[in-house]
């Protein structure tokens, strides 16, 4: 019987799919975009010559290209993720996972928009921020601030556009619907967190006479640390790799509130080259590896302490 | 001693929420909640709505309430000229593929993973699981250029394999899961009764994964119908579009019909919607599966 459960042709058959996928699709194609990276490609069939660090010396060096503004916007992004989103969903997280009325209704909804597609959500607030029928305008006229919303459009340009690419206020407003939209999953991995602390951990802490705040900072804190560590890998990760709403809300175009992911599919399409393009695909995956280790870093040492 | 256990009784109760005094503190946190959950609905609510009403409802004379008129011609206008039925078919054939190519891929390496015995399967599954943290962004490029030369771009495979791809490593880990649960004893006695590998693998362990197939498919279907990067890049043509490319195409022509807009925004929602309605909570251990273990 053992013969038949290790026979290797088996075993290879039954992995061969699986493998065809996995290598061709996502681990060959890391190693082509190293390997382009070094290299002036123009065009999906274009010739190729070997060019070294030069895309790479470009990527620092280069202010036409944009990557520094790009990837301080989306360590931009990174930062206010880290700094409001993370802590409005562990808010959350901390009342829902203590148990209220309606906890499940309440996470449901919560956790419903990360469900829908980003271009819906990018439409969405693009209609959103519409100069003259969008409800947030309107909102602001209606609240008597249609004076200041008419003082701006010297500046902003045609009726006080939200998302033009000359008001400085639309960098924000392109985080706006990306904080919106993850709030609730890292909200969902916070509350699972929550409900695997001991029950009667949290009670002996209560005879104890511990307050709520106290027992949400040295208790369920401490213990869903491991968790906490996840969802700030990915608030940092994902902002880095951000790229829907950027690409929906401001079109294809160069713009102020560029990410690393917008510019890469640009060198794509509309510059056609394509060892730029992975070179910054590279400087990706390597910055999102350095920040997920140094982040793994951190929480570390405090864990020591 | 007694008021002292009722005391400890009544903490208890307290704390484990059976029944909780009305306090100033929770009746405020209660209005939190219920701000965040107004504030997390809201565009849906407003998106629903518009895609009922005329734009003089819309460009003012009722923004928020419910469409006085329930112009249901809107999703017509959507579905006919905006070719949205169109593009909700593609979006249905490519999830469907890439759903059943990830079953029975992932099925098959998790049954050599768990079910078979031989050096370097723990190995093997780790490898898998470096999946879970490759971004996409790796591969655009490569996949392009290849796609490119081998002619595939604008087809339906050139999205399919790829999500596929993607979809496989979540796919092998909720899998690994269902698998492991299935008794061993199962696999001893279909051989004692003459069943080879490839047998115990259709007859025995395949009809027992059910539950993963539904866990799976849907996992695998919220990866592919909203995705965009990968749609946007490999498709060019408006025959195979998929919903998110179509709609991103629709919008930028027609700005001002915000009816049909909302209508075709509302249609590439509806199903994700349902699904959740009806398996809430499955999609959400998903989601919490794959964030702990990537």
């Amino acid at each position: 019987m053992k013969k038949t459960f290790s026979y290797k042709m088996n075993i290879f058959l039954f992995l061969l799919p699986a493998l065809l996928l996995f290598i061709g699709v996502l681990i060959a194609p890391i190693f082509l975009s190293a390997y382009y990276g070094f290299m002036n490609k123009k065009g999906a069939g274009g010739a190729e010559t070997w060019i070294g660090f030069a895309n790479y010396t470009e990527i620092f060096t280069s202010t036409s290209l944009g990557f520094g503004k790009a990837l301080g916007n989306s360590l931009l992004l990174a930062l206010f993720s880290v700094g409001i989103q993370l802590p409005l969903a562990l808010v959350l997280a901390l009342k829902l996972g203590k148990g209220v009325r309606g906890e499940r209704g309440f996470l449901s909804v919560y956790f419903m928009p990360v469900l829908i597609s980003t271009v819906v959500i990018g439409q969405l607030w693009l209609k959103i921020y519409n100069p003259d029928y969008g409800i947030l305008n309107q909102f602001l006229r209606s609240i008597g601030l249609g004076d200041w919303l008419n003082q701006k459009i010297g500046v902003w340009g045609t009726r006080a556009a939200w998302l033009s690419k000359t008001n400085p206020l639309a960098l924000a407003a392109c985080f706006v619907p990306i904080l919106w939209q993850y709030v609730g999953y890292h909200m969902l991995l916070m509350y699972a967190g929550v409900k695997s602390v001991p029950k009667d951990l949290l009670e002996a802490a209560q005879l104890d006479g511990c307050t709520e705040g106290q027992v949400n900072r040295f208790i369920i804190i401490p213990y869903i640390k491991p968790i906490l560590k996840v969802s700030v890998i990915f608030a940092v990760t994902g902002s880095l790799k951000s790229f829907d709403l950027i690409y929906v809300l401001m079109g294809q175009d160069k713009n102020p509130c560029d990410v690393p992911s917008t510019l890469m599919i640009r060198m794509l399409f509309s510059a056609k080259r394509y060892g730029m393009g992975s070179a910054i695909a590279v400087m990706l995956i390597l910055l999102c590896f350095a920040f997920a280790l140094l982040i793994n870093i951190v929480f570390k040492d405090k864990e020591v302490r | 001693m007694t008021t002292l256990l009722m005391n400890r009784n009544a903490k208890i109760k307290a704390s484990t929420g059976e029944k909780r005094p009305v306090t100033v503190g929770s009746v405020l946190t209660y209005i939190g909640l219920l701000f965040w959950a107004f504030v997390s609905i809201f565009p849906v609510y407003w998106m629903l709505t518009f895609s009922l009403k005329n734009n003089a409802e819309i460009y003012g004379e009722n923004v928020i309430g419910l469409p006085r008129y329930w112009l249901f011609s809107n999703y017509e206008n959507a579905m006919r000229v905006g070719n949205i039925s169109r593009y909700f078919v593609n979006s249905t054939l490519v999830a469907g593929s890439t759903i059943i190519i990830v079953l029975i891929a992932a099925f098959m390496a998790t049954y050599a993973m768990t079910r078979l015995v031989w050096k370097g399967r723990k190995m093997m599954n780790k490898f898998f699981m470096l999946g879970l943290t490759i971004p996409i962004h790796a591969s655009v490029v490569p996949i392009y250029i290849i796609l490119a030369r081998l002619q595939w771009l604008d087809t339906y495979g050139a999205i399919i394999i790829p999500y596929s791809a993607f979809s496989l490593s979540m796919g092998i880990l909720i899998c690994n899961g269902f698998m492991s649960d299935i008794p061993y004893d199962l696999d001893e006695a279909a051989f004692l009764d003459g069943c080879g590998v490839w047998g115990i693998f259709f007859r025995v362990i395949t009809p027992l994964m059910m539950p993963a197939v539904a866990t799976v498919g849907i996992y695998t279907f919220l990866q592919c119908w909203n995705e965009l990067m990968f749609a946007n890049v490999f498709i060019k043509s408006p025959e195979i579009r998929t919903l998110p490319v179509g709609i991103q195409a629709l919008c930028g022509q027609y700005t001002t019909e915000w009816g049909p807009i909302g209508a075709a925004l509302s249609i590439a929602t509806i199903p994700t919607l349902l699904v959740y309605v009806f398996l809430s909570k499955r999609i959400q251990d998903s989601f919490i599966a794959g964030a702990v273990k990537g």
